[in-house]
């Protein structure tokens, strides 16, 4: 059976980490390359950089450090922000990334997602949906979660899918930054309407809510960021409360002093 | 020296970083002369396999890849196309490996992509050296090969088991990614290099 997934994501301005609470008060918490390599040796099953950079000296600074990264670690890495084009994929690619995820500019023009995936395949297309709940129904949001469309959270979802999305990471803007836990019966019911994987993001604040959502929430995989960064949850230690109750995970190798554990 | 067959079938810098990691001397080439030299062969790949095996043919390279004596890995479709053929076209393979690939079939609570983490087992081979069945690894594929003679090392998914790895003399393949598996993989490769 494959393992449930636990993501650090990282958002990343100008070659440092920050996170913003609910998107606003950026905070720096330490440098990209070297926190990806600590997140994969204790456990981490995939990492996600998020490029919040808003200028173009910002956007050509992250492609360089995802070239960094891909030869840093040797875990798989999705990389997201700014992507609007089949191009600015390809640079991205070509810089090592394993998977891009693209948001707002997916919804602009859905036809990026089918043009991206015919042209490096499913795998390597993520797309991120933020939404938000309005009157009882889920709205897709954009530009951090700024912007009200029109579109619906399942038959966006549906759609990404059908044109060509390897796997949906849908953060709930309602959750984001409460740390009170995800919305679980939102993801079980995307599980339960799409056939690719689906990634849970927003509102992890302990080692049970990530267990609910992979469990009662159904989600492939639980992305969080501060918990992680701020040390509040240790990758180990959660991976160990989770197969302690029956969640399948990649269990954590014991830490090799010094390099790959190429024994 | 390690030839890493450079034919425009996606991710390929991730292999040469893994390598770089290991601190082995590689080269990307498509350059037959220089594939025939190596004294190790990787052929990686990702996506379609029928678009892979055009470009392989494109680049003159099918019977380079078969008449190669050294030690050579495929790598998820690097692998595929190692085989007899794939349902993914449907393409004719090398026919190196006596494997039939197929797609997952659909079933509810199965998704595809195969994609994550997951368990190898049945072990057999110098390639998982040191590794005990259970080691996790690397996925992301929607087509699996079949169980066969040539399977080395299998593991779960949807209605059964798969050839997580092949062997064949001196060719090897793995569905899943060395490169991206962690310690796991890295010892892996750390079993190609020395073979």
């Amino acid at each position: 059976m494959v393992a449930k997934r636990i993501i650090p994501c990282l958002d990343v301005k100008d070659g440092q980490v920050v996170k913003g609470v609910n998107f606003e008060g950026l905070r720096e918490v330490g440098d990209a390359v070297r926190m990806g390599v600590q997140y994969a040796r204790d456990g981490a099953d995939e990492l996600v950089y998020l490029d919040i950079s808003a200028s173009r000296e910002g956007r050509n600074t992250f492609v360089s450090l995802v070239e960094r990264i891909a030869l840093g670690i040797d875990i798989p890495f999705t990389v997201g922000g700014g992507i609007g084009t089949p191009d600015d994929a390809a640079r991205l690619l070509d810089a090592g990334a394993d998977k891009i995820s693209i948001n707002s500019a997916a919804i602009a023009d859905p036809s990026l997602i089918s043009r991206i995936a015919r042209r490096y395949g499913s795998q390597f297309v993520v797309v991120a949906i933020d939404a938000r709940c309005i009157e009882g129904r889920w709205t897709c949001t954009t530009h951090g979660g700024t912007r009200l469309t029109e579109l619906e959270l399942f038959s966006w979802a549906r759609e990404a899918q059908e044109r060509g999305a390897g796997e949906i990471l849908f953060t709930s803007m309602d959750h984001d930054g409460t740390r009170a836990g995800y919305a679980d019966s939102v993801y079980a019911r995307l599980s339960e309407e799409l056939t690719i994987p689906v990634i849970a993001s927003g509102g992890a604040g302990s080692i049970e809510d990530i267990r609910r959502v992979l469990t009662e929430g159904r989600a492939d995989a639980a992305l969080a960021a501060s918990i992680f960064h701020y040390g509040t949850i240790p990758i180990p230690e959660l991976k160990r409360a989770l197969a302690a109750t029956g969640v399948p995970v990649r269990p954590v190798r014991p830490a090799a002093a010094g390099g790959t554990a190429a024994a | 020296m390690i030839a890493i067959i450079d034919y425009d079938a996606g991710n390929i810098r991730s292999v040469g970083n893994a390598l770089e990691r290991l601190g082995a001397e590689y080269e990307l080439t498509a350059d037959p002369a220089r594939i025939l030299a190596a004294d190790k062969v990787i052929l990686p790949g990702v996506g379609n396999a029928a678009a892979a095996m055009a470009r392989l043919q494109e680049r003159g390279l099918c019977g380079v890849v078969k008449s190669l004596r050294r030690p050579v890995l495929g790598i998820c479709v690097g692998m595929q196309l190692m085989c007899r053929d794939s349902e993914e076209g449907p393409v004719q393979g090398l026919g190196i490996f006596d494997a039939h690939v197929r797609r997952f079939p659909e079933a509810p609570g199965v998704k595809i992509p195969h994609m994550g983490w997951n368990a190898l087992g049945n072990l057999d081979s110098k390639l998982f050296r040191g590794m005990d069945g259970g080691t996790f690894v690397y996925f992301v594929h929607s087509y699996r090969a079949d169980l066969c003679p040539d399977t080395i090392a299998t593991c779960r998914y949807g209605d059964g088991l798969f050839s997580a790895a092949l062997k064949y003399e001196n060719f090897y393949g793995t569905q899943f990614h060395p490169e991206k598996s962690g310690s796991a993989g890295a010892a892996i490769l750390q079993n190609f290099i020395a073979l």
